[in-house]
Formats: structure tokens, C-alpha cells, sequence
């Protein structure tokens, strides 16, 4: 066998600025954020909004301003920061906060990582239930359904682990080649989709938005009643991590201008508004046919429109997702143990994931996990941009791990701890729901971080302040 | 060649759309339709590999 390490991407300027010969245009971010962004659980997304009650109006409009939010954080939080440092983030966050704190950081994505990648296992064994005909979760299961199901996930997953492991770059190779055809097909989901309901002139749309598809009124039984707000925070904060969460400074540490975090439009307006309505009116057809059958089942729902073709698009859309999940949640474990075989933590992690997929808790509890990764990365990024943005006129240092060469900031430690704290009180004691909980986080972390900063630098004499 | 290639390329995702339009506008059936998307898959993911992500001869 060849040695594995060749099948790696190649990670380049990991602790130096990214150099001018080597930066991106905008053409690179556009294709990129076009083919993340259709990605196998938009499958399961969009139908959960229908479950959630959602009305038409509400979907559509809260869509299109909570996704503008999220291009307007990539542009002007993200990458003004990642063009000027052009940095990693997992440096940026050394030189904040030391190395030790940036290894937990790296262990809770690491851990988010591979719930992630078992709902994208999830999505994709459901294809093979449409061929196998044996019995699949519904949406309000949380433990397995029989041995054909656990069979279907072990098989899908191990398949996937196997190729994360061995084969990254055939499967980023095929990612790229499926992209474009993926996106097409989850058009056609949505026209065909519309047909079945009964459309018949695209001038009746909003009526059939409105009385067939998303009806409103109350949430299918155990989930949360979603309204405007809902969609909206949902559609801005469900890349929270990425965006206002600073991990994509690694991503447009390439870019030339800041302005490029507009292509994040394609990303966002492909995959998170297109792709989520369609899937969501295949949901509706498979309730207009039959209202007792609830279940989420992407494999299902696009077999029914599209046939194998749709049940092809199902697999790869989770497919070539799960992939650079698994090896991003690898590289995230890799850093805790230096030296270690990203190949065999690749494989653990991969099992681990499978092993997560079985159960649908995490599928069919999608909107409430992305939410809560959201939170829990979050902190770091107001420490990143107050660090960046505030510390140096307000005469505290920045980059103080890096200046005081200490393995942990506490300022940014406690932070990350308090903020979660406090998020976690908001959403458990104080009535507001995990949906909206990280836009005050957001404010909370930047002033801890500033408090907790004064505190710990009033020793450091001003002149000191970089 | 890579031109022919692309030609397919482009006419499949173009397929795509005009399938489902043409299944809108009842001017084909279901079963047809999904044959036909098959059919369309097939030819995309033959064709594409040609010249995508592959540098231009000459």
C-alpha cells in the first residue's frame, strides 16, 4: 500500500502569512462556498423547518434576510481580519490564547466534527433503505429501528471512514466533479416537487406556498414551533462557527480583498436557500400523499421525485460532505496527540462518527445541534476580533500568549467557559431558546474577554501594548 | 475532444433542468422523466472527468 500521508491535502503556511503569489480570486471562493453548501443534511434541514411549522412567508423571507446576515458576517467579520493577518485560525488563536487552550478549542470541534459527519452517514444510508426496504427511523426516533438499519449505517460508514482515510483526494476529486450536477438536481427537486403538489403555473405559486406547503400553525409532535425569528437566526447563525466564530480566517487567509466574503452569497443562496426550500417541498409532497407519514428520510423524499437519479444525488450530496468532515474532525484529534497517525485517527474517528449515525438522535435533532455548535465555538470569535480590532487602542496587548509565552490565557479561557456558562443559564433557566441564545453570547464573550484582559495585563506596563 | 466533452457536459446540466420543466408542464411522465435524469447522471459523470480539473493540451 502506499504510504498514506501522500493521500493528504496539502496544508500550506500553517504558521506564516499566506504570500501575495499565493493568494486566491474571487472566481476560487465562489466555486468553493457553491459546492460546501450543498451538503447532505440540506436534505434533512429543509423538511424539519416544514415539521417546525413554519408558514411561507415566515421560510422565504426569514431565508433570504438571515442568509444576507450570514454573507454580511463573512465579509465584514471574517474576512477583513483573514486578509490582514492571513493567517490560520488555529495560529491566530495560539498566538491569543496559547497553545493548551487551542487544543481544547481543537478537541470540541474535533467532537462537533464527528456528530456532524454521523448525520451526513445518516442522510446517506437512507438511500439504501429505498433499495433494501427495511424499516427507517421516523422523526421522532432516537434509537435505531432493526438490524437492517444499523446494518445499512455500519456499511455506509465504514465505507465512507475507509475512503476519508485512504483516499481524500479521489473523493474531493469527485466532490468538485458532482458539485455542479448535485445543484441542478436539487432544482429539479423543487420543480417536480411543486408539480406533485399540484402547481401548475408558476403565477400560483405563493398560493400553493401558502395553503399546500408551508401552512403554518403547529409543530409536529417534539419539535419547536418555528416563526420569522426562528428561520432568520437559524439561517444566520447556523455557520456561526465559521463566520462570526472566526474558522474561516483559515479559508480567506487566500483571498485577495475582504470583499471576496461575498462569495459566500453562492454558498448561502444555493445551498441554504434553494436546496433548503426544495428539500422541504419534497416534504410536503410526501404529506400531501400521506399525512401519517411523518418521517425524514432524505433518500426516500428524493427517490420519489427523481428516481435513482434523486437516490444517486442523496448518496453523493453525503458523501462528499462526510468526507472532508471526517478528515477536518481528524486533523482536530490529531492536534491533541502530536505525532499520531492521521490515518489511524481518521479511521477512530470515522467509527466513532458510524457508530453516532446509528442512533438519529443527532439527524433528527439537526436544527438544535447545529444551533448548539454555533454556541459553543462562538466565544472565540469575539476574542479574536476584540483582540484585533480594540486591544492595541485601548493599550492592552494583543496576542498576549504569544507575548508572554504562556500556554493558556486565562482571559480568553474563562471566556470561552463563562460565555458557555452563561448561554447555557440563557437557554436552561432563562426562556430564551438555543436559536437566538449566541447573538447576546457574542456580546458577552467581547466584554468578559476586555474585563478579564484588564485584569490579567494590569501588571504589563502600557508601553508594552503592540 | 475536452470541447465535445464540455459540449455533453453543459447539455447534461441543461437536460436536468428541461426534464423537470418538461415534467412540470405535463409533457412527460414521471417514469420517464426519472429514466431520463438517470440517463443524464450517466452522462455527466462520463463526460465531466475529460475536462474538468484537468489543464488545457497546447
Amino acid at each position: 500500500m502506499a504510504d498514506h500521508e501522500h493521500h493528504e491535502p496539502v496544508d500550506e503556511y500553517e504558521r506564516t502569512p499566506v504570500p501575495p503569489a499565493a493568494q486566491l480570486g474571487l472566481k476560487s471562493y465562489v466555486g468553493q462556498f457553491a459546492g460546501e453548501h450543498v451538503a447532505g443534511t440540506e436534505l434533512m434541514i429543509g423538511p424539519l423547518f416544514l415539521a417546525a411549522g413554519v408558514s411561507a412567508f415566515d421560510l422565504l423571507v426569514g431565508l433570504l434576510v438571515g442568509n444576507l446576515l450570514a454573507v454580511l458576517s463573512w465579509t465584514l467579520f471574517t474576512a477583513p481580519i483573514a486578509t490582514r493577518v492571513r493567517l490560520t485560525l488555529y495560529f491566530q488563536l495560539e498566538k491569543i490564547c496559547g497553545r493548551k487552550l487551542v487544543t481544547l478549542y481543537n478537541a470540541a470541534n474535533g467532537v462537533m466534527f464527528t456528530f456532524l459527519a454521523g448525520a451526513m452517514i445518516t442522510v446517506s444510508a437512507t438511500a439504501l433503505g429505498v433499495w433494501f426496504q427495511f424499516p427507517m427511523p421516523g422523526l421522532g426516533d432516537l434509537l435505531p429501528t432493526g438490524v437492517g438499519w444499523v446494518v445499512a449505517v455500519l456499511a455506509t460508514g465504514v465505507l465512507f471512514t475507509l475512503v476519508a482515510a485512504y483516499g481524500y483526494r479521489s473523493v474531493a476529486r469527485f466532490a468538485n466533479l458532482a458539485a455542479p450536477w448535485m445543484v441542478l438536481m436539487f432544482v429539479a427537486f423543487g420543480i417536480v416537487g411543486l408539480r406533485q403538489l399540484g402547481l401548475t403555473s408558476p403565477g400560483d405559486f405563493w398560493n400553493v406556498a401558502q395553503t399546500v406547503i408551508w401552512k403554518g400553525g403547529a409543530p409536529m409532535a417534539g419539535q419547536v414551533k418555528f416563526t420569522f425569528w426562528h428561520v432568520l437566526f437559524f439561517a444566520w447563525f447556523c455557520n456561526m462557527a465559521w463566520h462570526i466564530g472566526m474558522a474561516d480566517l483559515s479559508l480567506f487567509r487566500y483571498a485577495r480583498h475582504a470583499w471576496y466574503g461575498l462569495a459566500s452569497a453562492a454558498g448561502m443562496f444555493v445551498g441554504h436557500y434553494m436546496a433548503w426550500v426544495a428539500a422541504s417541498i419534497l416534504y410536503a409532497v410526501q404529506l400531501h400523499q400521506d399525512p401519517a407519514n411523518t418521517a425524514v428520510l432524505p433518500g426516500p423524499l428524493a427517490y420519489r421525485a427523481c428516481g435513482l437519479a434523486g437516490l444517486l444525488c442523496v448518496v453523493a450530496a453525503g458523501w462528499t460532505t462526510a468526507n472532508p468532515t471526517l478528515y477536518r474532525a481528524g486533523l482536530a484529534f490529531q492536534s491533541l496527540v502530536p505525532g499520531s497517525s492521521r490515518f489511524r485517527v481518521t479511521i477512530i474517528t470515522g467509527l466513532v462518527a458510524t457508530v453516532t449515525a446509528v442512533f438519529p438522535l443527532v439527524t433528527m435533532k439537526l436544527l438544535d445541534f447545529v444551533a448548539l455548535w454555533g454556541m459553543i465555538l462562538m466565544p472565540m470569535g469575539p476574542v479574536i476580533f476584540v483582540d484585533y480590532w480594540l486591544f492595541g487602542r485601548w493599550g492592552l496587548r494583543r496576542n498576549y500568549a504569544e507575548a508572554t509565552g504562556g500556554g493558556i490565557n486565562w482571559a480568553a479561557g474563562l471566556t470561552w467557559l463563562l460565555t458557555m456558562a452563561a448561554c447555557s443559564w440563557l437557554v436552561l433557566k432563562g426562556g430564551v431558546q438555543i436559536y437566538f441564545v449566541s447573538l447576546p453570547g457574542w456580546f458577552v464573550a467581547a466584554l468578559l474577554y476586555v474585563g478579564l484582559s484588564k485584569l490579567l495585563q494590569r501588571r504589563a506596563p502600557a508601553e508594552a501594548a503592540t | 475532444m475536452r470541447r465535445l466533452a464540455q459540449l455533453i457536459s453543459w447539455g447534461a446540466l441543461l437536460a436536468i433542468l428541461l426534464l423537470a420543466a418538461l415534467f412540470f408542464a405535463d409533457q412527460l411522465t414521471l417514469p420517464a422523466m426519472q429514466r431520463w435524469l438517470l440517463g443524464v447522471a450517466v452522462l455527466w459523470f462520463i463526460s465531466t472527468p475529460v475536462w474538468m480539473g484537468r489543464r488545457r493540451n497546447g
